[in-house]
């Protein structure tokens, strides 16, 4: 435990990797369309239990596991989408929290032999560890295990892609037809646009980004449990999306990265305080509510930041105060 | 009351003048027709449209007092909201069922009484968005520039053009939030026109544009006919309505009741009764008297009936 290595450890694990995904999947719904997605984890969820049983239960190789992963999480998209995107914005708010508690409990009730309940899916990382390249590798290289630095290389390589990917479609004139939609969908529609489509392709390919969150997240675990996909893993990946900055390729990745390092951070130097340095006595703060205490602090560091940066760190604060309009 | 010169500004245009000034008449070369429609909240008739054909290649006016429906009428035939009865039908082909969206690409394009700029776009992005038959919207073409870069490149020069006509062109790379009421005005009409038009419907355009721009506006509207566009549009701005439009239907609680040219249309007694009240012409001197007089006479009766014990009642002088 150190206050640097152990931020950075964290900042940079195959966890974070997975909300890094979840939130640029948010930033393609939220930021860029104006669709709010309360049900990240539902995408996330399904494109990793859909990998995961495919495998463990099926036999289904690694690639074709993926794929029915995708499968699962654009036709979870049409679901959502097709009552909803008609309506006002708030309808899709409403649906996608209830069918990511839906599916949550769904795969924690329903057909054990397949899901294992709370215990999760496990036992379907052999085909991934076998293509590992890092076979001479000691464990403990950088504080990663060798599996873990294969998770994360293929990991930050998705990460990489997804980035070049919304780059280049939010410069073309795709990206100009949804930002148009974020701003007022109306006017979109009456310059001839077929804003239905345009929003159905945007809650999709935010959702296939998110599976992809889901399936990295499983392969660091080596298991896929329902309890990771509850509706703090939705707000954590908006937090860190507003962190960032909503809108900016990059402002995900950097909000989520800074996000687990600063949790690090300050439990770290929560534990070393009251422990090992013994500056703040046992009376006042013992090493068990470290962990409520921490979230509280990174709690007023966001509202902090709201407060004197609302358009997060990479946002354009002209283009924030032309809200108050 | 007829004028004697058709030709004139407030006169009907020369392919209109033999034509009556009834409601729902029909017309030579009608681009938009609507029959039947009528629309209901709740329990209030907000439209209920007989019969109008607008004429193509000239500017209608549409007009009447607050809550004659208007704007419902408008929404009705862009297809942003759906009629409950009736149809229309745009260059002879039906638009029932058909969604605003096609309606526009067909090119019958509107625009909104709250100007819907989109602010965070810049001007010149909002331009390039009104181009129809994008490449790059596709969201396969988007993510490779090389298929999408020369049409982007026309319809940058278009947008380019349209913004110097509307001079607009200094601010392109402004975001469009941060333009005035009046260049907003400008600049959702200028979009309007990327879609190519030939129907341009505007809802209220002079609504919170200072005087100096009407003039301009007015200027930018007229030259939409000139180029063989056909304007119809909802307005109050009477001056508006006076300078520009070759042809007015008037609208009161959901239906037509008038149509013709403009100086006929504002001596027309059903329109004034429309906007001023059917009463307008009785002396309110003689109503005044003749109430005063009911109300004391209702008072002495009272008096005589009950002992009033209201202490503040008032005696009418």
């Amino acid at each position: 435990m150190d206050l640097l290595t152990t931020p950075f450890h964290d900042a940079f694990a195959p966890l974070a990797i997975s909300f890094v995904l979840a939130a640029m999947g948010l930033n393609i719904h939220f930021g860029y369309t104006g669709l709010l997605n309360f049900g990240q984890a539902a995408f996330a969820a399904i494109g990793a239990y859909a990998m995961a049983v495919a495998i463990a239960s099926s036999g289904i190789p690694l690639f074709p596991a993926v794929l029915l992963g995708i499968l699962a999480s654009v036709l979870l998209a049409l679901v959502m989408g097709v009552p909803t995107l008609r309506l006002r914005a708030d309808y899709l708010a409403i649906v996608t929290i209830a069918v990511a508690e839906i599916l949550r409990l769904f795969f924690t009730t329903q057909y054990k032999d397949h899901f294992h309940a709370r215990d999760g899916v496990s036992g379907f990382t052999k085909g991934f560890r076998n293509l590992n390249p890092y076979g001479d590798l000691p464990d403990g290289f950088l504080g990663f295990s060798r599996n873990d630095l294969w998770v994360m290389t293929v990991g930050w390589a998705v990460v990489g892609l997804v980035c070049l990917f919304v780059w280049l479609i939010m410069r073309s004139p795709w990206g100009r037809v949804v930002k148009g939609i974020r701003e007022d969908e109306d006017a979109v529609r009456s310059l001839g646009k077929n804003v239905y489509s345009y929003k159905m392709q945007a809650l999709v390919l935010g959702g296939v980004i998110g599976a992809f969150g889901g399936f990295i997240g499983a392969l660091g675990l080596a298991s896929v449990q329902p309890d990771s996909f509850n509706t703090d893993f939705t707000f954590i990946a908006f937090t860190m999306l507003i962190l960032g900055g909503a809108a900016r390729v990059f402002s995900p990745v950097i909000g989520a990265v800074l996000f687990w390092g600063l949790l690090a951070f300050v439990q770290v130097l929560l534990s070393k305080l009251t422990g090992e340095w013994g500056i703040i006595p046992e009376s006042i703060m013992d090493r068990e509510q470290i962990g409520n205490v921490r979230l509280a602090l990174v709690g007023l560091a966001l509202m902090l930041l709201m407060i004197y940066r609302p358009q997060g760190l990479f946002g354009d604060r002209k283009e924030m105060a032309l809200d108050a309009h | 009351m007829p004028t004697d010169s058709s030709a004139a500004v407030g006169g009907a245009p020369a392919v209109l003048a033999d034509i009556a000034n009834e409601p729902g008449v029909a017309k030579p070369d009608p681009i938009l027709v609507a029959s039947g429609i009528t629309r209901q909240f709740g329990g209030l008739t907000a439209v209920d449209v007989e019969h109008l054909e607008v004429q193509r290649g000239i500017i209608t006016a549409l007009i009447g007092p607050n809550g004659a429906g208007k704007t419902t009428f408008f929404n009705l035939l862009t297809g942003f909201d759906r009629a409950d009865t009736g149809d229309r039908s745009f260059n002879g082909k039906s638009l029932k069922r058909v969604p605003a969206s096609r309606i526009a690409r067909r090119g019958m394009v509107r625009t909104f009484q709250l100007t819907k700029v989109l602010s965070k776009l810049t001007v010149l992005e909002n331009m390039r968005l009104g181009a129809t038959g994008q490449l790059g919207e596709h969201f396969w073409a988007g993510p490779f520039q090389f298929l999408w870069r020369r049409q982007e490149g026309e319809i940058t020069t278009r947008a380019r053009e349209l913004l110097a006509r509307f001079k607009l062109d200094a601010k392109e790379d402004e975001f469009a939030g941060s333009l005035s009421g009046g260049q907003r005005k400008l600049l959702e009409m200028s979009r309007a026109l990327m879609v190519k038009p030939e129907l341009v419907m505007l809802d209220e355009p002079m609504a919170g544009v200072n005087p100096a721009l009407k003039q301009s506006l007015l200027g930018h509207v007229k030259s939409l006919r000139e180029e063989g566009m056909t304007v119809l549009f909802v307005e109050h701005d009477m001056d508006m309505v006076r300078d520009i439009s070759d042809w007015v239907v008037v609208m009161a609680a959901g239906k037509v009741i008038a149509e013709g040219p403009p100086t006929a249309i504002m001596q027309d007694q059903r329109v004034i009764d429309a906007y001023l009240g059917a009463h307008h012409e009785t002396d309110i001197t003689e109503l005044d008297a003749e109430m005063v007089a009911a109300e004391v006479e209702a008072e002495i009766f009272s008096d005589m009936d009950v002992l009033d014990t209201r202490p503040d009642k008032e005696t009418p002088a």
